[in-house]
């Protein structure tokens, strides 16, 4: 792999950046893989690369039916933080923000991540409440969490409407210093050239049609390109986690949703943080090109279409010109949704299945894009051992029958 | 934004006056206490989730605020058939069954 650096850019500026390195591979597939990983998105590429990188497994292949990065990974707000309310996701969370921390130097990727700060905003006595909670069990956990007053909060943003006159008043927020942002597609991107240097096959524009067993246990899957087989089969697809499960006849809690998003032209820097508002479904932060990037709740209807209900859109639009006023005459650029795979305890399943070498990663619903480094590795590792990673045991799938529900709704996990 | 035809008011109205319930067609279990945990987990968090027709219950609830069914395509979301509580819907799929 060719190292990236400012010296290599100056090198290159003499040949007219015309003897860059490809970034990837693109190979034909194999006939046979040790693991086959179903789903070119962030979660998929970073299980390829830890699995290489940390297992030492490298006939494997990342098989994508479009092209890495074109599902949520790259249709997401961005917004990374890890302050929620129960131990064993402040615990799956925050392992991934500290993997996000060492990131872009273990890639050699610059993955534009930004500790910028989170702000989840409190409109009422309950909110606050519910903060306070969240706050306290954060700093039990170790996680850097803090409650704002009003006060400190208008000092934060001076242009968020902190008056008392607010349409949503605001009483608080709780204040996560090392949350922030990073640009998501080159994650992907990050993820994919690390793997592929590690000889991990890309295999793009292939669709996972079906999934071979053979005595009870996975054997390969077939595919628009043919039949691969592999001795494992790992599915990190999101959205589209159902469909493969149904392949094999396995039923997931999952129920697929629009999730929408949109962005303002660019306008000079004026937000340095994020600011999240759940109760109203508005969540805002500026990128470094100067758009506002704007996330709206889901849609509630099940929908596969990767778009979602204009109503939703202006409901969001309406609740963040009324926080920010200052906002009424920018103009949106472009809108889009995607598919997301929300579970009934708004957490993730990561686990086996009763079928000998398939495994499922899913579930991540609304908010799996701050999850992505932890989530590949403790995948990989969870399918290279085929035993749970410690982090992973309890979101295993067993728990929607057990009743060991881990439930983030309401108290962090309603939205990204 | 949905054209959704309600079979009570029988009229076509905005999405934004509807919510959506959920699967359509689930029946409380009878007897819970007789259920395997599997059963009953079934019961409360497994849904169809399919890529393709679903039946699901709406309610019209910024109108006359009844329950009803619709027959949808999840891909293009085109609605098929909106119908009353108590039917059966009348265009399925091996998947819908
Ligand atoms: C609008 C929006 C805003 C969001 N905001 C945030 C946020 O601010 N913070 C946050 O943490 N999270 C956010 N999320 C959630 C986050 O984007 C997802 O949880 C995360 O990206 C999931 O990653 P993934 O790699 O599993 O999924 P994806 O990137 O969707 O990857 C799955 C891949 O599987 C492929 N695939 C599916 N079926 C098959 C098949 N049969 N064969 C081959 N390939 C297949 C798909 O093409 C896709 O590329 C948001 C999501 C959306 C839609
Ligand atoms: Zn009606």
């Amino acid at each position: 792999m060719q190292k990236y650096s400012g010296f290599g850019l100056l090198k290159h500026s003499m040949s007219h950046h015309e003897n860059w390195q490809r970034v990837w591979r693109n190979p034909a597939p194999k006939k046979h893989y040790d693991v086959v990983i179903v789903g070119g998105g962030g979660h998929g590429l970073a299980t390829a690369y830890y699995m290489a990188k940390e297992h030492g497994l490298t006939n494997i292949a990342v098989v994508e039916k479009g092209y890495l990065g074109g599902g949520n990974t790259a249709r997401n707000t961005t917004i990374v933080r890890s302050n929620y309310l129960w131990d064993e996701a402040a615990h799956l969370y925050e392992h991934s923000l500290k993997l996000w921390e060492g990131l872009a130097q273990d890639l050699n990727y610059n993955l534009m991540f930004s500790q910028r700060g989170v702000l989840n905003l409190g409109h009422s006595l309950q909110d606050m409440r519910d903060i306070e909670r969240r706050v306290n069990a954060n700093r039990l956990n170790g996680i850097d969490s803090q409650v704002l007053n009003n006060a400190q909060v208008q000092a934060k943003v001076p242009i968020l409407d902190c008056s008392k006159n607010a349409r949503y008043p605001v009483m608080g927020a709780s204040w996560q210093a090392r949350g922030g942002t990073a640009r998501h597609d080159a994650v992907a991107w990050g993820f994919a050239r690390a793997a592929d240097a590690l000889g991990v096959d890309l295999l793009q524009q292939t669709e996972v049609t079906g999934i071979r067993r053979k005595d009870g246990a996975v054997c390969g899957v077939e595919t628009n390109r043919g039949f691969i087989s592999a001795d494992k089969v790992a599915c990190v697809a999101s959205g589209n986690s159902s469909t493969l499960a149904k392949m094999v006849g396995i039923d997931l809690p999952l129920e697929s949703h629009p999730l929408q998003a949109m962005v303002s032209e660019p306008i000079k820097p004026i937000l340095d943080t994020v600011v999240m508002s759940n109760h109203v479904h508005g969540y805002l932060s500026q990128s470094d090109k100067g758009d506002l990037v704007i996330g709206a709740g889901i849609d509630s209807y099940l929908g596969y279409g990767q778009r979602g209900s204009f109503d939703v859109v202006e409901h969001t639009i309406a609740a963040i010109i009324e926080m920010f006023p200052i906002f009424s005459r920018v103009r949106l650029n472009r809108a889009w949704g995607g598919v997301v795979d929300t579970c009934p305890d708004a957490c993730p399943i990561i686990s086996k299945t009763h079928i000998k070498g398939l495994y499922f990663n899913c579930g991540w619903g609304t908010g799996g894009f701050k999850a992505t480094p932890g989530s590949g590795q403790v995948f990989a590792h969870t399918v290279a051992k085929d035993e749970p990673h410690p982090l992973a045991k309890a979101f295993n799938i067993d728990r929607f029958t057990s009743g060991k529900l881990i439930d983030e709704h309401g108290a962090a996990g309603v939205a990204h | 934004m949905l054209h959704i035809h309600c079979p009570y008011c029988e009229e076509y109205r905005e999405e934004e006056e509807f919510s959506v319930v959920g699967e359509a067609h689930i029946i409380r279990p009878l007897a819970p206490e007789e259920l395997t945990d599997q059963e009953w987990a079934s019961y409360l968090f497994f849904r169809k989730n399919p890529r393709g027709l679903h039946h699901e219950m709406w309610a019209h609830s910024h109108g006359c605020r009844k329950f009803f069914n619709m027959t949808r395509h999840t891909v293009t979301y085109q609605i098929l058939e909106t119908y009353k509580m108590g039917q059966q819907p009348s265009i399925t799929t091996e998947d819908t069954k």
